[in-house]
């Protein structure tokens, strides 16, 4: 079975004096796939997220990401992926159209194009009573799903999600990973990590980053068998326990 | 005897159509180890302040150790123990200072004390000269605990100390918890993370400003109405959309590696039936078996 690799890492590495954050990480990951990227505190994953999207330039080790280079292309990158997390969602003085027609417009998503796309979005996420007030007057899971829809709102070939649903209610939880499937279903890549071991079970792979290494790669029931562990959260125990490093 | 205790409690915000508190009713007993369980927006955080007297309710009454939580706030602020969800302390000073200046704010040593944090001090003490803006998370929830503690409260309250930490981490924390509730302190704690709820002896689930639910995480669960079933096949995602369309199928959602579901009809002509229908629409390796519910699917069920 060939399939489309969209992100291609090979001895990846970053440094900070002495600190190794990342230490040569190397792992590819499928057209459409449901990554989940977990680790302990302090494991190196927002380092290594940081250079995947091109906001960080690596110490030394290759990566490319949607076929662009990270030290060369980082606004290829940019253009080809979407980004959302617990704390960066969106601008909470604005409406919710304004706000999606905001980050469709930095995308350079066209007016008649952003035009359908926005009344699209509203109809599928139920807003059409939202669309005019202002974000920050909304329940944190409408925003959060809200979010992640501006963020795939140009059929980016990968999106990196930070602890999406950090806080989230548990019905809301649930609704944002069906908007994850869907993106998947459509070809997207999602990138995605989590403190919730339920949604590692939701994840087409997995890594587990421990001390700045990738400790463990593959299907969440491959971990479980391979550490001989009930549930994700038992392999994650017995991976990061080890750790010697933590942080935020 | 109740070591806190609350009566119709309100507040609302300046826009008033957000009523973060709702008129909530609880009593947490003394030296119990108590949870607060709800997501983002449910209203823990304002009462964590109004009952450590950093906000003043709009409505209804509240002690805390006896004394009133507006008339009597200065005793109460020397009897309560304060851990934030935000960082609190001061960055600029080391551990060891924070610990000293909180101690001195409370007219205490840290040595009068220190067989109530020695746990967890010696944790960090490698660390007593480093700065607190430069510990790690770990470490400064660490700091932040003994900084509540140096004053021995009669009541702690912890504002989601959890979140955002690994589950190695969260298990350690839960740990410590245990510990200090066997010298006598009672402890209100409040959490995201539902899995949590089971290592409380009671718990309170809140949403939007309302208790959906006080008792102990076990009667929870045994209230919980009708028999659950746990379901999976070897495709999870088109599973989940397929039971939502079928009309025995009550309720549908993920948990992990299955999906739990309520049937209107549970018998087992019922069930095979269900099987059989997945089974047409191209579902292998079926599984459907009888569970019992989380405290998630508790939560799930009252939220509606």
């Amino acid at each position: 079975m060939s399939r489309e690799v969209v992100i291609k890492t090979d001895r990846l590495t970053k440094k900070f004096g002495d600190f190794v954050a990342t230490n040569e990480i190397t792992f590819e990951v499928y057209k459409g796939e449901i990554f989940g990227f977990l680790g302990a505190n302090g494991a190196g994953k927002t380092t290594a997220i940081k250079i995947l999207c091109g906001l960080a330039t690596p110490s030394y080790g290759n990566a490319t990401i949607a076929g662009f280079d990270v030290y060369t292309q980082t606004e290829g990158i940019k253009k080809n992926i979407g980004y959302m997390s617990q704390k960066f969602s969106l601008y909470e003085d604005l409406t919710v159209l304004e706000n999606i027609h905001f980050f469709g417009g930095i995308y350079g998503l066209r007016k008649k194009v952003l035009k359908e796309k926005s009344e699209k979005l509203i109809e599928t996420l139920g807003l059409q009573k939202e669309a005019n007030k202002l974000v920050g007057a909304l329940p944190l899971g409408w925003k959060q799903k809200l979010a992640f829809s501006v963020a795939i709102l140009h059929e980016p070939k990968i999106v990196f999600l930070d602890e999406p649903t950090g806080g989230v209610d548990p019905v809301t939880r649930r609704q944002f990973w069906d908007l994850i499937y869907d993106a998947s279903d459509r070809g997207i890549t999602v990138f995605v990590t989590t403190h919730y071991m339920d949604e590692a079970e939701y994840c087409d792979r997995i890594t587990m980053m421990v001390d700045g290494l990738i400790k463990a790669l593959d299907t969440p029931l491959k971990l479980k068998e391979r550490y001989g562990s009930a549930s994700m959260d038992e392999v994650f125990y017995e991976l990061a326990r080890g750790a010697k490093r933590s942080a935020d | 005897m109740a070591d806190v205790i609350l009566s119709k409690v309100l507040k609302t915000y300046n826009n008033p159509e957000v009523v973060a508190v709702n008129e909530v009713s609880f009593s947490v007993d003394h030296g119990e180890l108590f949870g607060l369980i709800g997501p983002d927006g449910a209203g823990k955080t304002s009462l964590f302040r109004i009952l450590t007297t950093l906000l003043v309710p709009e409505g209804g009454s509240a002690t805390v150790n006896g004394f009133d939580v507006v008339k009597d706030y200065k005793q109460i602020r020397e009897r309560v123990g304060y851990m934030p969800g935000k960082f609190s302390l001061y960055q600029d000073l080391t551990v060891k200072e924070n610990l000293e200046f909180f101690a001195t704010v409370f007219n205490t040593s840290i040595e009068a004390n220190y067989d109530l944090i020695e746990d967890i001090y010696v944790q960090i003490e490698p660390f007593k000269n480093r700065r607190a803006g430069n510990l790690s998370g770990g470490m400064k929830q660490k700091l932040a605990l003994c900084c509540a503690l140096i004053h021995r409260p009669k009541v702690l309250f912890l504002d989601e100390p959890t979140t955002g930490v690994d589950t190695v981490s969260r298990k350690e924390f839960w740990h410590m918890l245990k510990r200090l509730k066997l010298q006598g302190i009672t402890i209100l704690v409040s959490t995201p993370y539902m899995d949590e709820a089971m290592l409380c002896e009671r718990i309170a689930l809140i949403q939007n400003g309302r208790i959906l639910s006080i008792n102990t995480p076990e009667n929870i669960i045994a209230d919980y109405p009708g028999q659950l079933y746990a379901i999976r096949s070897d495709k999870m995602s088109k599973l989940l959309k397929d039971l939502r369309a079928i009309e025995n199928v009550s309720s549908c959602h993920a948990f992990g590696d299955f999906h739990h579901i309520k049937l209107h009809e549970n018998h087992q002509v019922a069930q095979l039936n269900l099987v059989q229908m997945l089974n047409h629409l191209g579902h292998t390796d079926l599984e459907l078996q009888p569970t019992s519910p989380t405290i998630e699917d508790c939560f799930i069920h009252l939220m509606h």
